[in-house]
């Protein structure tokens, strides 16, 4: 294989391909928190607020399950302006992302709250606790330490999720690499740097991941 | 300006045709890396084990985009040229073996060590024991995690539209570009991806609850 790799080209444009990078963290990042949020109230609303509220969100967790994000992501972009509602990429990529995480989470957080034991929510009943009490104070708290580990793997799953938003032209760090491919010639390259740096963010996310579970869950005692 | 009619319809669904294709290899090819990669993380020896946990861990921590990027530019590197099948094969099947790879290895080590043990004892070779008593319980641990991996398959086939092959996501954004209505054609191809989904989503569950795996085995360790 006659072919010498360049890198030169790749590590000139190095401050571009870094703002890529901080915008898919923003990204992420936004994505994650609104879909704990989300994911943590619909969970509750599907486990406590009756019938409707569990089919309803149900339905949502399932149509965002069973297709791509990336026709999620072409429904809002494209298909939104058709009726009057027209996004900038960023905000669309958000929603979209937002939109997706949330169902995950969701399904997730829904798993950790059937874990919690009916003993301990019927013991709370007994003593009259009013049920956002048992939320707040028996449900949620060992509901999330058992979602934990789930929740950060799927929130690595969205970071890396987030180059399909390059499609609509929301300029995190795998559009850059698009630039830089047809600035340069040197696709191979600029993709290897780009990977890299993804796997970069992947990584640090994982240990930041295991730090908090550790710090957050594991001094307050076991289940 | 055509509208989204009856052909257009069928050409999406030709095209869908290949979304199953594509998954399909997937899971031939991630289904045959994966088993490699499962067999080598428990085999006991250091370097294949190491090698496998590796591996994985890179490839899941990629982008598959990327992943999709780098074989189909490194493809040319190689003067094979670009060739969009090849491509998206090698990366659906690395992508998928790693996933593969590591919820199988999950499931023969929830096999208890004992039943390792209590084979050795009965004169099994590790091959032996492998074969005949720790896969055999291992399957019903990982069936229902590996048919929701399919499911997550079947969607990601859809960026390989990106690298322009033509499956039903590229189809869909041919349809819109002829007849400008996003949200009919994007919904259309959405229920198409549900329809091909959804049943394997109920299917894990099923079994999920079937096989009770959240409680690894019947025989305590």
């Amino acid at each position: 294989m006659a072919y010498t790799f360049q890198f030169g080209a790749v590590f000139a444009s190095m401050d571009l391909l870094a703002k890529g990078a901080w915008l898919t963290i923003q990204l992420s990042v936004a994505a994650m928190v609104a879909g704990l949020v989300f994911g943590t109230l619909f969970a509750v609303l599907r486990s406590f607020g009756g019938r409707w509220a569990d089919r309803l969100i149900g339905a949502y967790v399932e149509a965002i399950r069973n297709t791509p994000f990336l026709i999620q992501l072409f429904l809002i972009y494209f298909g939104l302006p058709s009726v009057g509602i027209a996004l900038d990429p960023v905000t669309a990529a958000l929603i979209g992302m937002s939109v997706n995480c949330a169902a995950y989470t969701t399904e997730i957080i829904r798993s950790g709250i059937m874990a919690v034991p009916r003993g301990q929510i019927e013991a709370a009943r007994a003593l009259a606790f009013t049920t956002t009490d048992i939320i707040r104070h028996i449900v949620l708290f060992p509901a999330l330490r058992v979602a934990a580990p789930a929740l950060g793997s799927q929130f690595i799953l969205v970071m890396l999720g987030s180059s399909v938003v390059s499609t609509v032209s929301a300029e995190e760090l795998t559009a850059v690499g698009h630039v830089l491919e047809t600035e340069t010639f040197r696709p191979f390259e600029v993709y290897i740097v780009v990977t890299l740096i993804y796997l970069a963010i992947a990584f640090t996310l994982k240990l930041l991941f295991a730090w908090l579970e550790n710090s957050w869950f594991a001094r307050r005692g076991r289940l | 300006m055509r509208s989204f009619g009856t052909p257009e319809f069928l050409f999406m669904l030709q095209a869908a045709r290949w979304t199953v294709i594509l998954s399909l290899i997937a899971y031939l090819g991630g289904g045959a890396l994966g088993a490699v990669l499962a067999f080598m993380r428990v085999s006991g020896n250091r370097f294949a084990s190491g090698f496998a946990r590796v591996w994985i861990l890179l490839f899941q921590c990629t982008p598959l985009l990327m992943l999709l990027f780098l074989v189909f530019f490194g493809l040319a590197l190689t003067g094979y040229g670009q060739n969009a099948y090849v491509a998206v094969t090698v990366a659906l099947s690395c992508y998928a073996g790693a996933y593969f790879g590591e919820i199988w290895r999950g499931a023969l080590e929830a096999v208890p060590q004992g039943q390792w043990q209590a084979s050795a004892a009965l004169g099994f070779s590790r091959y032996e024991q492998f074969r005949h008593v720790i896969v055999p319980q291992s399957v019903r641990i990982a069936i229902p995690p590996t048919v929701g991996f399919m499911v997550q398959v079947i969607k990601n086939t859809s960026l390989a539209s990106i690298i322009g092959f033509q499956e039903l996501t590229q189809a869909a954004q041919f349809v819109n570009n002829l007849t400008f209505q996003p949200i009919s054609v994007y919904l259309v191809a959405a229920a198409v991806y549900f329809i091909l989904c959804f049943p394997l989503t109920l299917l894990s569950r099923r079994l999920e609850k079937k096989l009770h795996v959240d409680r690894p085995s019947p025989v305590a360790a």
